[in-house]
């Protein structure tokens, strides 16, 4: 029973932080935009400018555009979620962060909450560029649209935890940004978003394979288009590996952190 | 309320608090007055369950402070330095918001939140925005947040810094209603001694981590032992000193501050001996004690609030 009440009440508290977060979110709409506009001009200038030289190795029957698709959906999901972590850095600094330490809340409800609203905010981007998708003639089913939002949380919440853990660890915005950038850009360009991963040099595939976003972008691809690398499941089994032990990265540097 | 026993915490090899000892009675009002770096703020976030001390111990309303932070923090409010809401948030969200971290019941949340609202004077503003209200709003605001719960205890971390004359008189009267209307143990830090003289029961003078006297503004005042004569003078110090009725003289931005038994009696005869330019004379005030038990004259300095001090606007 006591079990029962304390989990609820970590609920209600998970729920007022993520109500914050989406708050703020909405009312930032020059945020949406700003992240929506990047995987947009490289969905149609990449895919189509690259796509005329046209590599030789696609699937049958997909041009450049549909293949690097979900490749486009997990870079937004990179980028939104790893660089949320620089919303815990504004929250130390204008101390609303330690408004909520002092307030009888555990660090991991403050964490759950936060990833929860980074998770939110990537969900959206990635419906957006899903609608995209749709209207490019990407083979949507109800259901693989359904699967698809749920590999984008999986990945989201995993990049998220990341980036709020880094963030956790950091007192400046520029810091944090220089850090993140070396973070972001091998995650992407590493998890054959633009290429496929089949004839690569032993060097890179071995580095595409320690890669987490690698499996994000496999799966999706396998969900989208039926083709891919890995096929569903083990893309699936070793996305939820990395993602537990990001959270579990998140949960502790959350503990860690100085509340002053 | 509150039991303090001697209390350390050391950044590298400063000592911020040192060793320090205190009770702070129920539903007392107590000043920590002091100047900036002298140690206020460190105390509070301990007792807050914000920073850890390096050693010995404290209570607040009977928990520990390092092994029932959650308890310690049910039981407090706070009102930091520099304000802490969202500004993207209504007012009336970012209370919403710390009703629900404080658990408080559903069906009484809205019902709470107007009460605190109205104690603060912002009911009118609450649907605005955050980052529309001024610097005194703000602050305002802050204490409604700290208010919410009920707290046994209220810590006010310089809570008129940074405010223009008229705003904080305002947030006097705010603080003084919340004494008599919510039945509260409030500490408050201040480096402003006319506030710690006008709203606390007893004040602790702070200097270099240590508590350098303890008393009611009254008793801190009568220390000093009468009346306070300030001349600016070229006459020789020592030639005043030895004046049978001068107990003591100090120098202070040019001034000879002389404690004498009666002004009203003793200034004529001073004159009889001393030429002086400019002569004033009073009962002691708060910055006389200070002047006197630290050697120093208090610093009106910038605040030391971070990001948000610096870039936010206030009235």
């Amino acid at each position: 029973m006591q079990n029962t009440i304390s989990m609820q009440d970590h609920l209600a508290k998970v729920y007022a932080l993520w109500l914050r977060e989406f708050k703020v979110f909405l009312r930032e709409r020059s945020r949406l935009v700003a992240s929506t506009f990047t995987p947009i001009l490289w969905l149609f200038v990449i895919g189509s400018g690259l796509g005329s030289a046209a590599p030789s190795e696609l699937p049958p029957g997909v041009d450049y555009q549909q293949f690097i698709f979900p490749g486009i959906v997990s870079m937004s999901i990179i980028f939104t979620s790893v660089f949320y972590g620089s919303y815990i850095i504004w929250d130390r600094k204008f101390d609303f962060l330690k408004s909520v330490m002092v307030a009888p809340v555990s660090r991991t409800t403050v964490f759950v909450g936060k990833t929860l609203g980074g998770m939110t905010n990537s969900l959206i981007q990635a419906a957006i560029l899903l609608a995209i998708g749709v209207a490019m003639g990407i083979p949507f089913t109800p259901l693989s649209l359904a699967q698809a939002a749920a590999v984008v949380l999986l990945m989201s919440f995993g990049l998220t935890s990341l980036g709020l853990a880094l963030g956790s660890y950091m007192y400046s915005l520029e810091g944090f940004q220089m850090i993140v950038s070396f973070v972001v850009f091998p995650l992407f360009f590493l998890s054959g978003a633009l290429f496929p991963l089949d004839n690569l040099p032993e060097w890179l595939s071995v580095l595409t394979a320690a890669d987490p976003a690698t499996y994000g972008v496999d799966a999706l691809r396998n969900l989208m288009l039926g083709t891919g690398t890995y096929g569903v499941e083990l893309d699936l089994a070793i996305l939820v590996g990395y993602t537990a032990a990001l959270g579990a990265f998140g949960v502790y540097s959350f503990g860690r952190m100085k509340a002053v | 309320m509150i039991k303090i026993r001697s209390l350390v915490k050391k950044y590298g090899d400063h000592i911020a608090v040192d060793n320090l000892t205190l009770d702070i009675n129920e539903n007392e009002v107590f000043g920590l007055l002091g100047s900036n770096g002298a140690g206020k703020t460190t105390i509070i976030h301990m007792l807050a369950t914000l920073l850890k001390p390096s050693s010995g111990s404290a209570t607040v309303n009977g928990y520990d402070i390092v092994c029932q932070p959650a308890k310690v923090r049910s039981s407090i409010g706070i009102v930091f330095q520099a304000p802490s809401s969202d500004d993207m948030l209504t007012g009336y969200e970012n209370l919403q918001l710390h009703s629900m971290l404080y658990s408080i019941p559903r069906h009484t949340r809205k019902q709470r939140i107007d009460e605190v609202l109205k104690l603060v004077g912002l009911t009118e503003r609450r649907h605005d925005q955050v980052k529309t209200y001024s610097g005194g709003m703000r602050r305002r605001l802050e204490i409604a947040r700290g208010l919410l719960h009920k707290p046994k205890v209220m810590f006010l971390d310089e809570p008129t810094l940074g405010l223009d004359p008229a705003s904080r008189e305002t947030m006097w009267k705010y603080i003084q209603r919340l004494v008599r209307e919510e039945k509260m143990t409030v500490i408050l830090t201040t480096h402003y001694m006319e506030e710690a003289d006008i709203l606390c029961d007893r004040i602790g003078i702070i200097d270099k981590g240590r508590i350098v006297a303890l008393d009611t503004p009254k008793g801190l005042k009568a220390g000093l032992g009468g009346d306070i004569i300030r001349i600016k003078t070229r006459y020789n110090p020592d030639k005043i000193s030895q004046l049978d009725f001068v107990h003591k003289v100090e120098q202070s931005n040019g001034f000879l501050v002389l404690s004498v038994n009666n002004a009203k009696r003793d200034l004529p005869m001073l004159l009889r001996h001393v030429e002086a330019e400019i002569v004033e004379f009073a009962s002691p005030t708060l910055n006389d004690v200070f002047i006197h038990l630290t050697g120093r004259k208090m610093k009106e300095e910038q605040p030391e609030g971070g990001f948000a001090e610096k870039y936010a606007k206030y009235d």
